[in-house]
């Protein structure tokens, strides 16, 4: 059944683009180089650094990452520098480093295989993560037991021994009652909290209110089911935490990380072989760009920016001068473009507009400013607003490098092809703006190693990695110091050591408070919508819309039949969803995965229906995170005639304000 | 720390094959060892990364003391075993199987298949003309069969599959090896799309019902075409390609990157040919994907060169 209209894929941009009277036009390479640095450098004049933020790409290599973050901070002299991280898995990120100091997965895919039990909270691996899910099979298959905690029955619940459908944004309740389980049944890992970890008295007394009753009736997950998950977990030899951002898209994202960081120290399910703490990340690198120092908070190999010795590392190595304090994240980056903070923005390879949270707010902000340079490889809804565009090739084809996936394994890339004439390489672009701006670097380009080099130099956990060394075995997860040396295949097996001077720092255990969603349901918006990926499609749509999909059925609401039946709709029917932010119009699908109240769209076609005009921007205080998971909506049949009948208040889709974008040549 | 996983001991098994003497460890298959020590057996349904599913029986060998050949795919090598890959059984074994698959199958697109049939003299014409293709083998119920008049080979040709953008499925070409059986199902891809329907010569590959294979169960993550020999399952694109005359293997390269999509990390292997990927496929040895893919890491690619 398909229902995708056939839309234009999106193109490859050719030549840069410059913005005149209004309207972007052609212009030359060095037209528009010059015009992106005198942007940047006159920010530098009238605002200083801090003027200036770059959002920088979770889908280009390492190597783009690192000089990405270097131009952010030798070039311009600001900590300003994220990326979409901040949309997914920065709460995963800023939980583990809280716990353990440092922000990866603690397992290998390999080693899941290995575990007898896994869950898998907040995720749906099937089909956002396919080829991870083929390892947690072949555990399965072997006799392990798979939990899947999700409100919907997903593709990869139909795989669990046991599904607990909780209610969306009720994790930290389901975590503190299993935990309270744990601990009243005796089967806390005693040994290993004394040793290894603190703050176990003031959590125990902490989840002591969450008794299975109290939690069934928060989370709507029956006492059994939870008392299940409870004792298996915590009987396993080796059990498997996994998540993704069902998790992670909540207001208060980093606490319910927190929340299963907590059960894995109760259980003692890390630092061993097969046990650990695995957020699934959803973009090729957005693991390298953070472990590049393309996040505010850490210099490359996750050194910490507050760090007078990390930073005189730096500083003598690129002659620069870092602020000794931490720089914006996008979330604060767009907020503060609102405010007139930050009125230049370098933005490569991502596209806000359309992954953003309330995208008509984002692209007010985004039009506020005096100068936005965009690099990318289609002239995006976001690139439509720049003031210059530049064309950069692909990472993952037509560059040389490597990326970083969701198990810490560094990985090369290899160009394969050459970019449409007129495309080039991120950094030789970024290198390009940087000589404008005085600084030098001399990199050859067309081959990452040099970058690389550089940047195992600076950074103690790559140093190992030599690009023959990634070729010869296949990749190398990180931390990897030296040369001839390999480290075990999962992280903080020192938690386990005898000598307490080799444990180092205790893991904290964390309190933690039922928050629950901000977007609250009442009559007016009964329903909750929650969001996420279907097998087929990718994100935004830019990219998994340029192949024909014999499964891409375009978007649609999804709803049980049971509240079909009391909204009086049907399958296909076109209705209106609104929320307190905006309304959308989509076609009904029923989907008997849900529950009554609960409705699922994804966010893969923006171009015809865009969802993030009713999702809700309320953030992680500590993240920045927005909560895609949890919006409250009602749903109204059309009068008559589709969305021209929609009330004038409402929005309509992304609508780039500031551009009247003339078709380009070619 | 630094800890190298040396996995558990394996103790070594020594043999010989042809009178040479080979020590594989224990576990090894004689195929196995025949690699090990440069000895090519021809074989089509042996898969890298699939249990052997015995199907092909091309790579027979024979083992004194064994009454019948043995498949050296996965016989497993054992102490003082003594092996003969040319031996006038093993020549006729092959050169008879060669003669029935190339009779009844479509073998054209078989890598190194000619080559073995020059080798073992292997004549599949000498059956008869090759009957025409059948509109409804697929309709074919279990114990069914038309009468032969003997004049014409029987064969497997029908018709070519083109119900959806991405796959071919040539089963003219199917020599029913299981692989794409095996890969769609409990081994690795656990969607259990297609299987094996009918018996005997009327057995053949099939999605539940015969249905076409956007109302299947496929996710279109091109596991099966990845692991099919015989070019009986193949990508859109490059059917196309053979079908207008532009696929030339001879011209392309093959690079191993990273997909752009989720953050798992699979390799692709990107085919390029003029500087444009006709195909993808992945590493067998990769720990992350063992040769698996999904639709998006499989046929992506498109968005870089819509230009």
């Amino acid at each position: 059944m398909k229902r995708r209209k056939d839309t234009t894929p999106y193109t490859r941009l050719t030549e840069p683009l410059v913005r005149d009277s209004g309207v972007l036009r052609p212009a030359t390479w060095e037209e528009a180089l010059d015009r992106a640095a005198a942007g940047f450098r006159r920010t530098l004049d009238t605002k200083g650094p801090e003027g200036f933020g770059m959002f920088s790409c979770a889908r280009s290599t390492n190597e783009m990452n690192y000089v990405a973050q270097k131009f952010t901070r030798a070039v311009m002299g600001t900590n300003n520098v994220d990326s979409c991280n901040r949309t997914c898995h920065a709460p995963s990120v800023a939980g583990l480093a809280r716990v353990f100091d440092s922000g990866g997965g603690t397992s290998s895919y390999a080693e899941i295989e290995d575990s007898d039990v896994i869950v898998i909270w907040g995720g749906n691996p099937r089909e956002a993560h396919p080829i991870f899910f083929q390892h947690v099979l072949k555990a399965v298959h072997k006799g392990a037991k798979l939990f899947v905690v999700d409100p919907r029955q997903t593709s990869t619940a139909k795989w669990a021994h046991r599904q607990l459908q909780l209610e969306v944004g009720t994790d930290i309740p389901l975590a503190n009652a299993i935990a309270r389980e744990i601990i009243h049944s005796g089967l806390a890992n005693t040994t290993f909290i004394e040793r290894a970890t603190e703050g176990y008295e003031e959590f125990a007394a902490s989840v002591e209110p969450w008794t299975l009753e109290v939690a069934e009736q928060v989370t709507k997950v029956p006492a059994e089911l939870i008392k299940e998950l409870a004792h298996t977990y915590a009987r396993a030899d080796r059990g498997q935490m996994s998540w993704t951002l069902g998790i992670t898209e909540h207001h208060n994202g980093t606490d319910n990380v927190l929340s299963l960081i907590n059960l894995s120290l109760l259980a003692g399910q890390v630092g061993r072989y097969g046990a650990g703490l695995n957020p699934l990340r959803g973009q090729n690198n957005v693991q390298g760009g953070g472990d590049m120092g393309a996040i505010p908070d850490r210099m490359p190999g996750f050194q910490d920016i507050l760090d007078p010795a990390v930073r005189a590392k730096f500083d003598e190595a690129w002659g620069s001068h870092i602020p000794p304090y931490k720089g914006k994240n996008l979330t604060q980056m767009l907020e503060a473009m609102e405010d007139g903070l930050i009125t230049c923005v370098y933005v490569i390879g991502e596209n806000p507009v359309q992954s953003e949270a309330d995208c008509e707010h984002t692209i007010k902000r985004l039009s506020n400013i005096e100068h936005l340079v965009v690099q990318d490889i289609f002239l995006t809804k976001t690139a439509q607003l720049a003031d210059v565009v530049l064309p950069a090739s692909a990472a993952w084809c037509e560059s040389d490098g490597t990326f970083t996936n969701s198990e810490r394994r560094v990985q090369r890339v290899r160009k394969a092809v050459n970019p449409p004439a007129g495309a080039r390489d991120d950094i030789e672009v970024i290198s390009e703006l940087a000589r404008r701006l005085g600084h030098d670097w001399h990199y050859s380009g067309d081959d990452g190693r040099e970058v690389w080099d550089e940047l195992r130099s600076l950074s103690p956990i790559h140093t190992g990695m030599s690009y023959e060394r990634l070729e010869e075995l296949g990749g190398i997860q990180w931390p990897c110091y030296s040369e001839d040396t390999l480290e075990p295949s999962f992280l903080h097996a020192r938690l386990w050591a005898e000598d307490p001077a080799e444990r180092g720092r205790p893991a904290p255990f964390t309190v933690l408070r039922h928050s629950p969603p901000v977007d609250v349901l009442d009559d007016e918006f009964p329903l909750r919508l929650t969001t996420g990926r279907r097998l087929d499609s990718y994100n935004t749509g830019v990219q998994s819309g340029g192949f024909p999909s014999p499964r891409r059925r375009g978007e649609t609401l999804d709803l049980c039949s049971a509240d079909a039946a009391q909204l009086g709709v049907v399958e296909d029917e076109m209705v209106q969803i609104s929320s307190r932010r905006g309304a959308i119009v989509a076609p009904v699908r029923i989907d008997e995965g849900l529950r009554p109240g609960l409705a699922f769209m994804t966010f893969h076609f923006p171009d015809e229906v865009d969802v993030n005009v009713i999702t809700i921007e309320a953030t992680d205080p500590v993240a920045g995170t927005a909560e895609y998971k949890a919006a409250a909506i009602r749903v109204d049949k059309l009068s008559s005639g589709g969305p021209g009948g929609l009330a004038p208040r409402l929005g309509s889709g992304a609508r780039p304000q500031k551009t009247q974008f003339d078709a380009v040549a070619g | 720390m630094t800890i190298v996983e040396l996995g558990l001991p394996k103790r070594l098994v020594e043999f010989t094959v042809d009178g040479q003497a080979v020590s594989v460890p224990e576990g090894a298959t004689i195929l196995d060892a025949c690699s090990a020590v440069g000895k090519e057996i021809p074989t089509l349904c042996y898969g890298d990364t699939l249990k052997p599913a015995n199907a092909c029986r091309v790579c027979m060998v024979e083992v004194e003391g064994s009454r019948t050949l043995v498949p050296s795919c996965s016989r497993k090598a054992e102490p003082g075993m003594v092996v003969h890959t040319d031996s006038e059984r093993t020549r006729t074994s092959r050169k008879v199987v060669l003669e029935l698959l190339g009779s009844a199958t479509d073998l054209s697109t078989t890598p190194g298949v000619a080559e073995w049939m020059a080798e073992a003299g292997a004549d599949p014409e000498r059956f008869g003309p090759p009957a025409p293709p059948s509109d409804d083998r697929d309709d074919a119920l279990p114990g069914e069969h038309e009468p032969v008049d003997g004049l014409t080979a029987a064969t497997v040709r029908q018709p070519v599959k083109v119900d959806n953008a991405l796959y071919v499925r040539d089963y003219g070409k199917c020599i029913l090896c299981y692989k794409c059986v095996d890969a769609c199902g409990d081994q690795w891809q656990n969607s259990f799309a297609i299987s094996v329907a009918g018996r005997g010569f009327g057995a053949r590959i099939s999605t539940e019902f015969s249905t076409p294979l956007p109302d299947s169960a496929c996710v279109y993550c091109g596991n099966c075409v990845e692991v099919c020999p015989t070019g009986a399952l193949s990508f859109k694109a490059e059917h196309d390609k053979r079908e207008d005359g532009t696929w030339d293997e001879s011209a392309q390269t093959e690079t191993t990157t990273v997909c752009t999509f989720c953050g798992v990390g699979c390799n692709l292997t990107l085919h390029v040919q003029d500087n444009e990927i006709v195909k993808v496929t992945s590493p067998h040895d990769s720990s992350v994907t063992h040769g698996n893919l999904c639709i998006k890491g499989r046929f992506g690619w498109q968005h870089v060169q819509n230009t």
